[in-house]
């Protein structure tokens, strides 16, 4: 396969039409197959020390979210806190991966989380619709950039890649990657508008191709947004764009993932579809922000043997 | 042809629904002679934790709501109770051995009961507040409010102790997760048929059935429950450990004991889980 596939990936970008053929003939997603499987991997049961284990990693991958016209310096500067020390009760609790903030507000998270490993990422390019020129969207993500951002959460054109205009968005997101400099793309689908599972994985292997970090979701904008069976597709397609090409690319869901027990769910999926590599804060993440609280208050529940309560967690 | 028998089975009721156990479990209740009634659904941590999460979802709603309102919902209790009582008079001779006459009675006394708290809903501020006076152009008002999520161990007895532990507190506008009496709990069941059908929200009263020795400890560490009401613990060394574990939070305790449930009840079962808030407010504006 991967020989093929590998001339096969470099002859797909010449055209618009080589790139639909390859992404067309990509093999079809077995819907009910796929919504079985990611149910009978969500009813497995984790307890006790697997149970620990996971909720500390869980809030490792967290990149902990606030994307509201309303946000202030203030409430980033809280958000960047709690990344930072999630239970100021427990100098044992890991600090999450990175917290997630509009480009205008970078260089607030910037200054709060320095010194800490927590990453600052942005959401750029006309987020969450992604509907603007292509130079405003590259611009957008050029600030962030030079604000100081980690990581960029971009939107991809959901018009231009239902309509079939793949090269167009293959050629954005190469834009904005090249725009990125070192900062890490991640190349966001909104899944609760492809409309089928086909065209999330056709979506995933474009921004794979046009060398995307990380592949997202959801802006959290959208219902549905991150479901199991959604985010399997995607797995599965990293799991094969690694065997075909050998490059690694990381997963994150995003949107409607509030408690611990949905995310265990998801960290048995990655483990039994792409296997323990995910399993790692550079590889997986959770695009949350109510999730943290939950997992705190289980981490906390299996330390002191009794149930917590929110009243004992900010609210961010 | 004869036909075959429609048994119920007795189940939890957690959040205005009616699961079974999340642990499968059931254990035999037998009547005042020792033999099967049924088996009712034996709770565990879990569903005590569940039970836990929709009383603090239906607080807010629900101490919202005017006292007034409050009032009428009580007393549509009553009346649904009223209207099924011949059930409750057999269910309630059949846990007890009580005579027919002694049912109806108990049964009259509940009914009476949800009656009286009902018309306390709206009266209790009057008399568990205070306009305080001060040295200065403001009014001083002390306002009762309810504490939060009460987690209660009802009496045994089978209709009066449950009725009056869960109005006194639903009065007032708390929420509450109550642990059945062990001995007879089908008639809690049977009552939460009632509450279910009389306009009160789903999770305001929330009953589980099973050992309140198992279930008792993790009510009583919860770090979301508000309250504590320790009526129906017999076991004084249970009682002990229960209150102790309530201090974690500085959850109320209402401390065990059953007092004589056929006596007018007094305003104490109602005061002991508010909480007084008292604001300043300047005069003539």
């Amino acid at each position: 396969m991967s020989t093929t596939l590998q001339s096969d990936i470099s002859d797909a970008t010449s055209s618009n039409a080589a790139l639909r053929r390859f992404l067309h003939g990509l093999p079809g997603v077995d819907q009910v197959g796929a919504e079985a499987r990611a149910a009978s991997l969500g009813s497995r049961s984790i307890k006790t020390t697997a149970k620990q284990w996971a909720l500390d990693l869980a809030i490792r991958m967290v990149d902990l979210t606030t994307l509201e016209g309303m946000d202030t310096p203030g409430k980033v500067r809280a958000l960047c806190n709690k990344a930072m020390r999630p239970d100021p009760a427990d100098p044992t609790c890991p600090h999450t991966a990175a917290v997630c903030v509009y480009g205008d507000l970078v260089s607030v998270a910037k200054d709060t989380v320095a010194g800490s490993d927590v990453h600052v990422a942005a959401v750029a390019t006309a987020f969450p619709s992604g509907r603007a020129a292509r130079t405003v969207r590259v611009a957008d993500t050029a600030e962030a950039v030079a604000a100081g951002a980690d990581e960029i959460d971009m939107v991809i054109d959901r018009g231009a890649f239902l309509a079939g205009r793949y090269l167009d968005v293959y050629d954005d997101i190469m834009a904005v990657r090249q725009a990125c400099g070192p900062a890490h793309l991640k190349v966001i689908f909104e899944t609760g508008e492809l409309q089928t599972y086909d065209n999330v994985r056709r979506a995933s292997w474009l921004a794979m191709m046009a060398g995307a970090h990380f592949i997202k979701t959801s802006t959290g904008k959208i219902q549905p947004a991150a479901t199991l069976p959604v985010t399997m597709v995607m797995v599965e397609a990293v799991r094969d764009f690694r065997a075909a090409t050998g490059r690694q690319v990381g997963v994150k869901p995003a949107g409607g993932i509030k408690t611990s027990k949905d995310a265990i769910k998801y960290l048995v999926m990655v483990n039994e579809v792409a296997g323990p590599d995910w399993l790692d804060p550079d590889w997986f993440r959770f695009g949350a922000s109510s999730l943290l609280n939950d997992l705190l208050m289980q981490r906390t529940k299996m330390t002191t043997g009794r149930y917590s309560g929110p009243d004992y967690f900010t609210l961010d | 042809m004869s036909r075959t028998d429609v048994r119920k089975t007795y189940k939890l009721y957690i959040g205005g629904a009616f699961p079974r156990s999340e642990s499968g479990r059931t254990y035999l209740v037998n009547d005042f002679s020792g033999a099967l009634l049924a088996n009712a659904a034996k709770a565990s941590r879990k569903d005590a934790r569940d039970a836990v999460k929709a009383a603090r979802a239906a607080f807010s709603g629900w101490s919202d709501r005017t006292a007034y309102n409050r009032g009428q919902v009580v007393y549509r209790i009553a009346e649904v109770l009223e209207s099924r009582r011949a059930q409750f008079e057999v269910e309630v001779a059949a846990a007890t051995g009580a005579s027919g006459a002694q049912a109806r009675a108990e049964v009259d006394a509940a009914v009476d009961r949800l009656v009286w708290y009902a018309g306390w809903t709206d009266k209790i501020a009057q008399v568990a507040g205070a306009a305080n006076p001060v040295a200065g152009p403001y009014f001083n008002l002390s306002s009762p409010e309810p504490s939060g999520v009460v987690a209660v161990v009802a009496p045994d007895s089978a209709l009066l102790g449950l009725v009056s532990v869960v109005a006194p507190l639903i009065a007032v506008g708390n929420t509450c997760v109550v642990i059945a009496s062990q001995a007879a709990p089908l008639v809690a069941i049977t009552f939460a048929e009632v509450l279910a059908t009389s306009d009160v929200p789903g999770g305001v009263v929330n009953i589980l059935t099973g050992e309140a020795a198992e279930i008792g400890p993790w009510l009583a560490s919860h770090m979301d429950v508000n309250g504590l009401d320790l009526t129906g613990v017999a076991d004084a060394d249970l009682a002990t450990d229960l209150e102790a574990a309530a201090a974690d939070n500085l959850k109320r305790v209402r401390r065990a004991g059953v007092e004589d449930l056929s006596a007018s009840p007094a305003l104490d079962r109602m005061t002991r889980f508010l909480e007084t808030k008292t604001v300043w407010h300047p005069m003539g504006l």
